[in-house]
């Protein structure tokens, strides 16, 4: 596989006619026998196929807008709604479980748990096309129906891409604390009783129902509001800071001269294995960089390079020492 | 910056080898990165008629090194091939072009960004797609659309059109080349977008 090659159009345009007769013409052994061998014959052909047979696959979710034009047409067709969640879903990861959990929201109108695992990460989609995006070692449960959208974050972290609806505005509720959105983008992170609330687009509303004291806040984007169980707090965050908050929907961390303290708590959200910064001295060194969540080996690896830092393995944790 | 990545669906990687194992891993990690590598070789060489066959070789050398092997981290073993690719076809060309060379040291960003287009959102996929859609030949879309959204077969489609099958299929597969293409720059676009 080297020197004179056909140019990538012209396999493009090969490996498309390929695709396109195995859809829609006659497709019998012979063809599949001579399909096989053009795509061993090289591994550029080999790449122009999985390319564009991926993207065949994608327009499969075109059918979507079919499923939309028949809904404005007869009145509320359960299933072509149904079709139009599943179909504009279909491919994702999560797709499974949520076309059912999707289904079973259509079907009562109680509120359904959701949690992921350590080091999980999952998008739940509803009817009205809002999106509640789940990071590791999460809890919600959500009452999403025509009369009510109203969401519980029991534990962890969730970026919420709710579609706006004024007459009923979406509630999340966190440790007592209420967040009613206003056509909005926005992260809840709870540790038990402490609620961060970061507002990306968009507007919201934030206020302590059973505290009668309580007054509302409006919250902006940049915004970022902490609340523990008698206090709460504002204060704004960059753009760039924002977008490293948000590292975690790509199952990354990035560290600004964080604390090695501050980034070992941040790995333990997401991995069974434990980081442990035996001493202050250590924990106080700061690191910069951007790591997979689960790479916790990789972060150890570069601490001890760069700090000269001892390492050991104890049952579930790592150890790091000066 | 970690050296050794893991996938961003944390399980544990094949160590190389099946040939369905790696067109898995290609499809799933490779792929998605093409809005970014698009965009980086479109910053660092000039001519743009060669960019396809570029991307065209990254894939090849891609797929080639996985057959041994596959690679803990996608995203930088494809910028990194990308990278010895651009470098290989300098020297051969006796090209030295001054920006790329600086842009070169960007390639840290680009790494770090693409990995965003996995999350992209069901809604914006569809409208990605509809956007794309749009850029077709009016024949050639009408058939995409008769084939995708309204689910007609081929002979439904070539009656409906007063055309033959092979002709649909033509239509078809002349799309879905230029769809492919679409779709990386309007990835893109849309991420910008949101930034």
């Amino acid at each position: 596989m080297s020197g004179a090659r056909a140019s990538a159009s012209e396999i493009d345009a090969h490996a498309a006619a390929w695709i396109q007769r195995r859809d829609i013409s006659d497709w019998g052994e012979q063809e599949q026998v001579a399909f096989d061998a053009w795509l061993t014959e090289s591994l550029a052909h080999r790449a122009a196929y999985l390319r564009l047979e991926a993207v065949w696959q994608r327009t499969e979710r075109l059918a979507a807008l079919h499923a939309l034009t028949e809904r404005e047409g007869v009145a509320p067709a359960r299933g072509g709604l149904f079709r139009f969640l599943t179909r504009l879903t279909a491919g994702f990861a999560i797709v499974a479980a949520l076309s059912i959990s999707a289904y079973t929201l259509l079907q009562q109108p109680h509120a359904k748990t959701y949690q992921t695992t350590v080091g999980g990460h999952e998008t739940l989609t509803f009817q009205d096309g809002s999106q509640i995006e789940l990071n590791t070692d999460t809890v919600v449960r959500a009452a999403m129906d025509a009369k009510e959208r109203t969401v519980w974050l029991d534990k962890g972290e969730a970026y919420f891409q709710i579609v706006h609806d004024s007459v009923h505005p979406l509630v999340v509720f966190a440790a007592g604390h209420r967040v009613t959105d206003i056509g909005t983008k926005f992260v809840i992170r709870r540790d038990s009783d402490n609620v961060e609330v970061t507002l990306i687009e968009g507007r919201a509303k934030f206020d302590t129902p059973r505290d009668a004291a309580s007054k509302d806040t409006m919250l902006k984007p940049g915004d970022v509001l902490s609340a523990t169980a008698n206090s709460v707090s504002l204060k704004r965050a960059s753009v760039r800071v924002l977008a490293d908050q948000l590292g975690w929907q790509r199952g990354i961390l990035v560290f600004h001269h964080t604390t090695l303290g501050d980034a070992a708590a941040e790995f333990n959200r997401y991995n069974d294995r434990k980081l442990v910064v035996a001493d202050s001295v250590s924990a106080r060194l700061t690191v910069v960089g951007t790591f997979r969540t689960n790479d916790l080996e990789g972060f150890v690896d570069v601490s001890q390079a760069v700090f000269g830092l001892h390492v050991a393995k104890r049952g579930n944790e790592t150890v790091i020492s000066r | 910056m970690a050296e050794k990545f893991e996938t961003h669906s944390g399980t544990a990687q094949p160590q190389g080898g099946s040939l369905s194992d790696v067109d898995a891993w290609f499809v799933r990690d490779v792929l998605p990165l093409e809005p970014s590598l698009m965009q980086f070789l479109r910053h660092n060489w000039r001519n743009t008629s060669d960019i396809a066959d570029l991307r065209q070789e990254v894939y090849v050398r891609v797929l080639d090194a996985a057959q041994r092997q596959i690679p803990d981290s996608a995203v930088q073993f494809v910028f990194r091939t990308a990278r010895n690719l651009l470098t290989d076809r300098m020297r051969r060309e006796h090209v030295v072009p001054i920006e790329a060379a600086a842009d070169m040291d960007a390639l840290e960003i680009a790494v770090d960004e693409p990995s965003q287009d996995r999350v992209l959102m069901a809604r914006d996929e569809l409208r990605q797609l509809q956007t794309a859609l749009d850029l077709l030949p009016p024949r050639c879309r009408e058939a995409f659309v008769l084939r995708r959204v309204e689910g007609l077969t081929g002979r439904q489609i070539a009656a409906r059109m007063g055309i033959g099958v092979a002709t649909v299929s033509e239509h078809l597969a002349n799309g879905l080349c230029i769809l492919a293409d679409a779709l990386s720059i309007e990835a893109l676009a849309l991420r910008r977008k949101k930034n």
